[in-house]
C-alpha cells in the first residue's frame, strides 16, 4: 500500500508540466472571464438597456428572449469546446508527463 | 439485521403515507389558518425560487375558492412505486457499502455519465421546477431570465473546481483545504461551514416539502416531514453515496420525462411553431388583463400599449438590478462552493470523468430550464394567470395545473395521471436533494471532525463507517426536527443564504488553496469565518427579515383605505371586512415591534448579500495569510499543484 514518493518540486519544474500548466491557465481563465462577462450582460442589459431587449426579431419573439436563450447555447458551446481541447491537448500532455515519471 | 432495519424503515414510511390519507380532509381547512398570522404573508415578492412556495402557502389561506388536489387513487400507487424502487436500490447498495470510501463516494466507482445525471438530480430542487415555471407563468420573461444563472454557474464548476477537486480531495471540503495547512483547525472550520450551508438548504427543502405534500395530496405537514425524513435517513444510513446517487439519477430521469412530455403537449397546442406560440401568448386576453391589472396595476388600459407583448419583456418581476446582479454572483460562484456538489466529484474515478459529469449535467440542467419556458408560458396561456394565482400567489402550482388541464383535455383520467406523475416527481426531487445534503453534512461531521480531529485519523474502516452511519442518523433526525419547528417561519431567504455562504465562505478558500502558493491556515480560517459571518450578518439586517414597523405601516394603509370607503357610505364585502379586521390586528400586533436584531428598517438594502460578502470573503482570506505567512504551506504548493493538474497519487477507484 506504500505510495510512490514523488519529488513534487522537480515535477513542477519539468518543461512538460510547465507547458501543461501555462496552456491550461490561459485557456481556463480566459474562457471563465468570457462566460462570466457574457452572463452578467443579461441582468445588466435587462436593467439598463430595456429598449434593446424589446426589439422584436421574429414575429413576437424579441431580442431579450433570444439573448437569454443564447446563454444556454453559449454555455454548452464553451463546455463542449473545453472538453474537446482537454481531451485532445491537456490529457495528452498529462499522460506523457505521467509516463515520463514512471 | 440490516435487512430487518431496512424493512422496518420501509414499513414505517409506507405507514405514514397510508395514515396520512385519513386526517387529511379536516386538516386542509385548519392547517392553512395559522399560516395567516405568519409574518411571511406580508413579505414582498421573494427573490429565490424557493420563496414563492412559502409565500403561497401563507397567502392561499384567506380565500380558498378553488381546491386543487391530486387524485389519491392514482397518486398513492405512483408514490408507492417510487418508494419501492428506491428502497430496492437501498437494499442493493447497502450490500456494497463496507468501507468509508464506499459510504462517502460509492468507492469512486460512479461513471461520468451517471454522475452527470446525479449532479442534475442533486441540483434541480422542487423549487426550481415549480418555482421557475410559476414565475414565468405570472411574470413572463423575468422568470426565464432568472433561470439562466443556475446553469451558467456550472461553467465555474467545470473550468475552475471540478477536476482539481477530484485530483486533490478524498471525501470532503475539509480534505481539499487541509492539504497544506494545519489539518485540525482547518477541518473543524470547514466542517462547520459545510454543516451551516447544508442546514440552511435542508431547512428550506424540508419546509417546502411539507407544504407541498400538504397542498397536493393533503398529507398533514408533520406527517409529510416525518415521512420524507425517514426515507432520506434510510437512503443515507443504509445505502450511503451509492443509494443517494441512484435516487438522484432516478429523480433526474423522472423530472426530465415529466417536463418533456408536458412540453410536447404545450408545443402541440400551438402546432409546434414557436412563432405561433409567442403570438398566442402576446394576444391572450387573460394574459393582457393580468399584466394590465395585476402586474402593472393600471386601472384602465393605456390606449395603444401592448400589454401582451410586455409579458415577454424584462422588468415585471426583477425590479432591482443591483440585487439581481448580487444574486447572479452568488449563483455563479456559490454553486462551485456547495459542499454537496463538491462531494459529487469524489465519486468518480478520474478528472476526466469529473469533467464529463459536469458537461452531462450542464446539458440536462440547461435543457430542463429551456423546457420550463414552455411549461411556464404554456401555463399562462392555457391555465391562465388568474386561475394560477387563485391557487397560490407565487404560482408554484402552475406546472401541476397545466399537467392536469392538458391531460384532462384528452381524458380526465389522463389529467389525473399526469398530475400524479408530476406530484411523484416533486416528491422524488425533494428526497434526492435532501439525501445529498444529509450525506454532505454527515461526511463533514464524521470524516472531518470525528475521524480526523477527535481520533487523529486513527479509526479503522468499521469504525469510520459506523461513525458515518450514526452521524447521518443524527443529521437526519435534526433535519426532521428543524423542519417541524420551522413550519410557520419564513424560510424564503434560506436558499439565497446557502448560496451566499457557499460563494463568500467556501469558494474563495477552495480556489486559493488550489491556485495560490502563499495560501495557508490563517487564510483558510479567516476567509471561511469572515465570508460566512458576513453573509449571515448582511441577510439578518436585509429586507429578508420581517420589520414589524413596516408591517404595521402597511396594515395602517389598508385600514385607512377601507375605513374611508366605509365612511363614504360604501358597504364592504365580506372579504373586505375580513381584510379590515386582519389589518387592524396586524397593526396592533406590530406597531411597537422590532426585527429580530432590534431594527426598525433594513440596514442593508439588498436581499442578496453576495455583491458585498464575496469580496469580503476573498479579502479576508488574502489578508489572513499575508499577516501570518507559513513556509510549509508554500513549500507544499508544488505538491498540490502537480497533483491537481495531473492526478498523480490519487486514491484508486475500488472495484465492486
Amino acid at each position: 500500500m506504500a505510495e510512490k514518493q514523488y519529488d513534487w518540486s522537480a515535477i513542477a519544474k519539468n518543461p512538460k508540466f510547465v507547458e501543461l500548466h501555462r496552456k491550461k491557465t490561459t485557456f481556463l481563465v480566459g474562457w471563465w472571464v468570457f462566460s462570466t462577462v457574457f452572463y452578467f450582460l443579461l441582468p445588466i442589459g435587462a436593467a439598463f438597456a430595456p429598449g434593446l431587449f424589446k426589439i422584436k426579431i421574429f414575429g413576437r419573439i424579441n431580442f431579450g428572449y433570444l439573448f437569454a436563450l443564447s446563454q444556454f447555447f453559449v454555455s454548452w458551446g464553451i463546455a463542449m469546446y473545453y472538453a474537446h481541447v482537454a481531451n485532445k491537448d491537456f490529457d495528452r500532455l498529462t499522460r506523457e508527463l505521467v509516463e515520463e515519471l514512471k | 439485521m440490516r435487512k430487518l432495519i431496512t424493512a422496518l424503515t420501509l414499513a414505517l414510511s409506507l405507514g405514514s403515507f397510508a395514515f396520512a390519507a385519513e386526517p387529511a380532509k379536516q386538516a386542509t381547512g385548519t392547517a392553512a389558518a395559522p399560516a395567516m398570522t405568519a409574518p411571511a404573508a406580508t413579505q414582498a415578492a421573494p427573490a429565490v425560487p424557493a420563496a414563492p412556495m412559502t409565500a403561497k402557502a401563507a397567502t392561499t389561506a384567506p380565500e380558498q375558492k378553488k381546491s386543487f388536489k391530486a387524485n389519491p387513487v392514482v397518486t398513492i400507487p405512483i408514490f408507492l412505486i417510487i418508494i419501492g424502487v428506491t428502497m430496492m436500490v437501498v437494499v442493493w447498495s447497502a450490500k456494497r457499502t463496507k468501507s468509508a470510501a464506499d459510504f462517502y463516494t460509492a468507492g469512486g466507482g460512479i461513471t461520468g455519465t451517471q454522475n452527470g445525471w446525479a449532479i442534475a438530480g442533486d441540483y434541480m430542487s422542487a423549487a426550481s421546477f415549480l418555482g421557475i415555471s410559476g414565475l414565468i407563468a405570472l411574470y413572463g420573461y423575468d422568470g426565464f431570465m432568472y433561470s439562466v444563472g443556475w446553469l451558467v454557474a456550472y461553467i465555474t464548476v467545470l473550468l475552475i473546481v471540478a477536476e482539481p477537486c477530484r485530483n486533490a480531495g478524498k471525501y470532503t471540503l475539509g480534505d481539499i483545504l487541509s492539504f497544506r495547512t494545519e489539518p485540525k483547525p482547518v477541518r473543524a472550520v470547514a466542517a462547520l461551514s459545510t454543516v451551516t450551508v447544508s442546514t440552511f438548504y435542508l431547512t428550506a427543502q424540508m419546509v417546502g416539502a411539507g407544504k407541498l405534500m400538504q397542498l397536493l395530496i393533503g398529507i398533514p405537514y408533520k406527517t409529510a416531514i416525518i415521512g420524507v425524513g425517514i426515507l432520506m435517513v434510510g437512503y443515507v444510513v443504509f445505502g450511503g453515496m451509492t443509494a443517494t446517487t441512484w435516487v438522484q439519477i432516478i429523480k433526474a430521469g423522472l423530472l426530465m420525462t415529466g417536463a418533456f412530455l408536458l412540453s410536447v403537449l404545450v408545443a402541440a397546442k400551438s402546432g409546434f411553431s414557436p412563432l405561433r406560440f409567442f403570438n398566442d401568448i402576446a394576444t391572450s386576453p387573460n394574459i393582457i388583463e393580468h399584466v394590465q391589472k395585476v402586474v402593472l396595476k393600471d386601472p384602465l388600459p393605456v390606449p395603444g400599449f401592448d400589454y401582451g407583448q410586455r409579458f415577454l419583456e424584462p422588468g415585471l418581476f426583477l425590479k432591482q438590478p443591483l440585487d439581481q446582479i448580487s444574486l447572479g454572483m452568488a449563483l455563479v460562484l456559490g454553486t462551485a462552493g456547495m459542499p454537496h456538489i463538491l462531494m459529487r466529484f469524489f465519486t468518480v474515478p478520474t478528472a476526466q470523468a469529473a469533467r464529463k459529469s459536469v458537461i452531462v449535467a450542464m446539458f440536462i440542467i440547461g435543457f430542463f430550464y429551456i423546457l420550463t419556458t414552455l411549461l411556464g408560458f404554456g401555463a399562462a396561456l392555457h391555465v391562465t394567470p388568474q386561475e394560477i394565482s387563485k391557487v397560490g400567489k407565487g404560482g408554484n402550482m402552475a406546472a401541476m395545473m397545466l399537467a392536469q388541464q392538458l391531460g384532462g383535455d384528452v381524458s380526465p383520467f389522463l389529467g389525473d395521471l399526469l398530475l400524479a406523475f408530476l406530484c411523484a416527481v416533486a416528491f422524488a426531487t425533494i428526497l434526492a436533494v435532501v439525501s445529498g445534503l444529509v450525506l454532505a453534512a454527515s461526511a463533514a461531521i464524521a470524516h472531518d471532525i470525528y475521524v480526523n480531529v477527535i481520533k487523529d485519523g486513527h479509526a479503522d474502516q468499521h469504525e469510520q463507517v459506523m461513525a458515518a452511519r450514526v452521524t447521518s442518523l443524527c443529521v437526519g433526525a435534526a433535519g426532521i426536527m428543524i423542519g417541524i419547528a420551522a413550519e410557520k417561519s419564513n424560510v424564503a431567504h434560506l436558499v439565497a443564504l446557502a448560496f451566499a455562504v457557499a460563494s463568500s465562505g467556501n469558494l474563495p478558500v477552495v480556489v486559493m488553496s488550489l491556485f495560490w502558493k502563499k495560501f495557508n491556515t490563517a487564510g483558510v480560517i479567516s476567509g471561511l469565518v469572515v465570508g460566512t459571518v458576513a453573509s449571515i450578518a448582511l441577510v439578518m439586517v436585509s429586507p429578508n427579515m420581517t420589520y414589524p414597523k413596516k408591517v404595521a405601516a402597511d396594515a395602517q394603509k389598508t385600514v385607512t383605505v377601507l375605513e374611508k370607503k366605509q365612511a363614504e357610505g360604501g358597504s364592504l364585502t365580506d372579504k373586505e371586512m375580513k381584510d379590515l379586521a386582519k389589518a387592524k390586528a396586524d397593526y396592533a400586533a406590530n406597531k411597537d415591534g422590532k426585527s429580530m436584531l432590534g431594527l426598525d428598517a433594513p440596514l442593508f438594502p439588498l436581499k442578496n448579500p453576495g455583491i458585498l460578502s464575496i469580496p469580503l470573503g476573498f479579502l479576508a482570506a488574502i489578508i489572513g495569510c499575508l499577516a501570518f505567512p507559513s513556509r510549509r504551506s508554500e513549500e507544499m504548493f508544488d505538491e498540490i499543484y502537480v497533483r491537481q493538474n495531473t492526478g498523480i497519487g490519487i486514491a484508486k477507484a475500488v472495484d465492486h
